[in-house]
């Protein structure tokens, strides 16, 4: 009897020791993450003078201001950075859709002479590395003398050959028979494309576009390469270029408060798609 | 070893409304005899599958005690108390090989109990062929049929010699056929090997068959204990009646006065119970087709399927199936009168239960 | 299948093969040529031979060098150590019920921010001014331990941010493909292995580790594909100019070589990217062969 009292009490006691464990080890990873956001936000609240005469930073401030937010748009042209980033973001994003939408359908509903020749070709090319193809591309968009200008940045960016076989697999779990139907009725293959199967994989269109949004409003390298008249960059370019310059002096809290405008809105956009976001992740995004 | 559960009762907050508190089990009490077949049966979500995770402590009671033999478990972690278990999806470790699966719970023994390889081996061979899978050792359970994956999960629960072992569901992922030769095999091996075991199964038929006792289970209470065929012949309830028995049993709506029993209009005979509203049980194998019978039915068809007769027919009175199905010899001769058809009950065939409280009368 | 229906089917697939032909099939085919052509001038795009010397400028380039022994410590400190950390993550999200859902967005928070920004937080986080030692400086008085300049100090000061600002990006991406290849191992495996007494760490050794390995390996392979291809992190941290800080990677060498102040050699750029290619391409058949043995694919 008291062998199995001792077994109880000492099966209680290593699981709750277990739980201990377990949440101490999220709970500090989630400090880990958190804690850079959290100082960029402060410290973008920080007056200028506040901040520097800190020698062993606080960890709040009593005395918020806004006056680097003032500074970031007005002192650099953080504005025009933004304007530029969702012009980028917004017509790569739409060329893209439209383009995957139709080789999608090309590949999951069509029949023509060289379909497979050609898919498989896309798919050995999912495995070339931008950064092989970059040198060219930057040699082809300097000779057609589209540096700085929109066309320059966005042409390049537009293929993503993933996500062309992502709603390809999707398009193809429509049932034939829908197809079939609509052909009886007489519906065009462009009013099946538009009306049928575009509604129904909504949701994978969804993900790509929040996909392709995510990774332009990021893109970096690209961007970098092709422009050197501010009047084109973009966040990411603005955001290394103040690093560069520092606001003329290490204005550090100004230097943040860009930092929280350029994160917050994909921040947005993740708290309310963050469902949609993980699991279009999960199902095939890539980073690092 | 005999398993004894005491006024077990298993209570969690609801999935779906967290103020909503379901009772899983609810004040179950019975008392398992050591080596026998026991069949938990009853309608999904009865909470079968709850008490025998409760019995293999998966889950802890939130009232009551289990024992086995005289050592309480109730509280007992269970890789402590010494049971074998079989899941519904068998659970085999799909990369593992037979042998693998079959030794993986010898493998954990610790300090003196620890075996050798060899005696492992011996062991999972002893067991492998008891259950008749010693020449598939090598293969991968993805290389198995049904059957097979099913006698592997029985030889892995039992190789280290459980005191209880428990099958949850063990045929409902097999065909109608390997299911018959399966159930045969698993009584088979029960027997040889004298373990305790108790079975949940939602197919009546399959705990009838095999069983040394059924318990019947319905919204986490405890309907009836007994062996299958005394619990088939006197139900304790209109439950246990209607739950028993392909075809099932036909309900009337009846009553009884000067104690005399009738069905809608008709006095079908005599019972010495007080005037009252009752339900009428009748087994499809109770009629008798007889031109002066007591019970006036509309004739629909008839059905011979193998060895039996069914005359289906109509009454307004019945309640349980739009048909009446009974079950009657070749012999009886069908009156077959301008689409009606009259019948006698057989008394020890016909249950009245208390429209109240649906207890057997 | 007629005429017709051929002509349409590449209609549809037309704009999406101009892209990839202009912007993927053409480059690498140049790449090569590129990568051949000696002594090739920017301006007035004339080359001189046809050889091997920009392999060879390459290999002996000490800032190549540099870059690559950069690249190959971080691949080795943070692939391990990253994919270890995910999966300690996940197997702690996994066996918690309350909360799952709010640690699991906030660990996967990482990956929408834009690494150069979140790079600069970082970036002062560690760095040493003469106004402050900087907060992680702080934490390290504390414990005892001296200041350390992590941004502009010691080699290995300024590796060890790099690392741990590359955990910090890649960690949400492994610890959700983790997480849902955890959550998709059927519970009765751990039911039938509890009753059968195993314990905790045979239950993860013998059960889980091969049940997940397709996923751990996936992310083991993409893991070094994207660590051999870092660059923008290191940027946010150490500027531009990393040849200078001597904290360059293959890639910041390629990109150094084609454009900016040491720009304008596409021969030299594209040499060192087909050896980074290659370089890849040999890790990622070493890592199949060895999942060949080792992962169990169901």
């Amino acid at each position: 009897m008291d062998k199995i009292k001792q077994l109880e009490r000492e099966s209680k006691r290593k699981n709750t020791i277990w739980m201990i464990c377990i949440f101490a080890l999220l709970i500090i990873w989630a400090i880990i993450v958190l804690f850079p956001f959290y100082w960029m936000i402060l410290s973008s609240i920080k007056s200028y003078a506040a901040y520097n005469s800190e020698y062993i930073p606080k960890f709040f401030t009593l005395n918020p201001t806004l006056e680097n937010y003032v500074l970031a748009f007005t002192s650099v042209p953080l504005a025009k950075y933004f304007l530029n980033t969702i012009i980028f973001t917004v017509i790569t994003t739409l060329i893209m859709v439209v383009v995957v939408i139709l080789s999608a359908f090309a590949f999951s509903r069509l029949e023509f002479k060289g379909k497979n020749l050609v898919f498989t070709i896309f798919l050995s090319l999912m495995m070339i590395p931008n950064e092989l193809v970059i040198i060219t591309n930057f040699v082809t968009i300097t000779n057609a003398g589209l540096r700085n200008s929109f066309a320059g940045l966005i042409l390049p960016s537009i293929t993503s050959i993933f996500y062309i076989y992502l709603l390809k697999e999707n398009f193809e779990q429509i049932p034939d028979e829908l197809y079939k139907a609509a052909k009886v009725d007489g519906t065009s293959d462009f009013k099946y494309l538009w009306k049928v199967m575009i509604p129904i994989c909504k949701p994978t269109i969804v993900t790509v576009l929040i996909l392709k949004v995510i990774e332009c409003w990021n893109s970096y390298v690209w961007p970098r390469l092709i422009t050197d008249d501010e009047n084109y960059y973009l966040l990411s370019n603005g955001i290394q270029t103040i690093r560069e310059s520092g606001f003329g002096r290490e204005n550090i809290p100004a230097m943040m408060a860009a930092v929280v405008v350029i994160s917050v809105p994909l921040i947005i956009l993740f708290l309310i798609f963050h469902k949609k976001i993980m699991e279009g992740v999960s199902r095939g995004g890539t980073k690092g | 070893m005999k398993i004894v559960l005491d006024h077990l009762t298993k209570q969690f907050i609801s999935r779906h409304n967290k103020n909503e508190i379901v009772t899983a089990v609810n004040d179950f009490s019975f008392e398992i005899p050591d080596g026998k077949l026991i069949g938990l049966l009853g309608p999904s979500g009865c909470g079968k599958s709850t008490t025998l995770n409760l019995i293999c402590g998966l889950e802890q009671a939130t009232e009551g005690k289990i024992y086995f033999g005289d050592l309480d478990v109730t509280n007992l972690p269970p890789e402590n108390r010494g049971v074998g278990m079989v899941f519904q999806n068998y659970a085999l470790y799909p990369h593992l090989t037979v042998r693998e699966n079959i030794v993986f719970p010898l493998e954990n023994f610790k300090g003196e109990n620890r075996l050798s390889r060899q005696e492992m081996d011996d062991k999972a061979l002893e067991v492998a062929k008891l259950v008749q899978i010693d020449q598939l050792m090598e293969r991968r359970p993805s290389e198995l049929s049904g059957g097979q994956q099913q006698r592997v999960a029985i030889a892995r629960a039992l190789v280290k010699t459980p005191g209880v072992l428990l099958l949850d569901e063990p045929l409902s992922n097999l065909d109608a056929r390997l299911r018959l030769q399966t159930r045969e095999q698993i009584r088979r091996i029960q027997k040889e090997t004298g373990i305790t075991t108790i079975f949940v199964t939602h197919d009546q038929e399959e705990a009838m068959s095999i069983s040394d006792y059924i318990v019947l289970m319905k919204d986490g209470l405890m309907q009836q204990m007994g062996k299958p065929q005394e619990v088939y012949d006197n139900p304790d309830n209109l439950f246990v009646a209607k739950f028993l028995g392909t075809p099932a049993i036909n309900v009337f709506e009846g009553k009884v006065v000067d104690h005399k029993l009738y069905i809608g209009e008709d006095y079908v005979m005599d019972k010495d119970i007080d005037d009252q509203e009752v339900y009428v049980g009748v087994r499809p194998e109770g009629f008798i087709p007889s031109k002066d019978g007591k019970l006036i039915c509309k004739y629909d068809r008839m059905e011979t399927t193998g060895r039996d007769t069914s005359v289906i027919c109509h009454n307004d009175y019945c309640i349980s199936d739009e048909d009446i199905r009974t079950i009657i010899d070749d012999d009886d001769p069908i009156e077959n009168d301008n689409g009606i058809i009259r019948f006698n009950l057989k008394p020890h065939k016909t249950y009245i239960f208390s429209k109240e409280d649906e207890k057997v009368l | 299948m007629n005429n017709k229906n051929n002509l349409k089917g590449w209609l549809y697939l037309l704009p999406a093969l101009i892209f990839i032909g202009v912007f993927m099939v053409y480059p690498l085919i140049d790449v090569l040529i590129y990568s051949f052509e000696e002594s090739y001038n920017f301006a007035s795009q004339t080359y001189e031979g046809v050889g091997l010397y920009n392999y060879s400028y390459v290999l002996h380039d000490t800032y190549f060098l540099q870059a690559l022994k950069n690249t190959f410590i971080l691949v080795i400190i943070t692939v391990p150590l990253s994919t270890g950390i995910a999966l300690l993550i996940s197997l702690a999200l996994n066996s918690i019920d309350k909360l799952k859902d709010l640690f699991q967005t906030i660990f996967f928070l990482p990956y929408v921010t834009n690494t150069l920004a979140v790079g600069l937080v970082f970036m002062i986080l560690f760095k040493k001014t003469a106004y402050s030692d900087g907060l992680v400086n702080l934490l390290l008085n504390t414990v005892g331990l001296s200041s350390i300049d992590f941004i502009e100090g010691p080699y290995w000061a300024k590796m060890f941010v790099l690392c741990f600002y590359t955990i910090w990006i890649v960690l949400p991406f492994k610890i959700l493909i983790l997480t849902s290849a955890l959550a998709s191992v059927n519970k009765d495996y751990y039911n039938v292995a509890r009753i059968d007494g195993t314990s905790k760490f045979r239950m993860f050794y013998k059960i889980t580790l091969p049940m997940i390995s397709p996923s751990l390996f996936y992310l083991i392979i993409t893991g070094f594909i994207g660590a051999f291809k870092a660059y923008s992190d290191v940027v946010a941290l150490f500027g531009i100019d990393l040849n200078a800080a001597g904290m360059n990677t293959i890639v910041g060498y390629v990109y150094d070589m084609l454009y900016g102040n040491s720009g304008g050699y596409p021969s030299f750029a594209s040499a060192a990217a087909l050896i980074l290619f290659a370089i890849v391409l040999t890790i990622t058949v070493i890592n199949l062969l060895v999942s060949r043995k080792n992962v169990h694919y169901q």
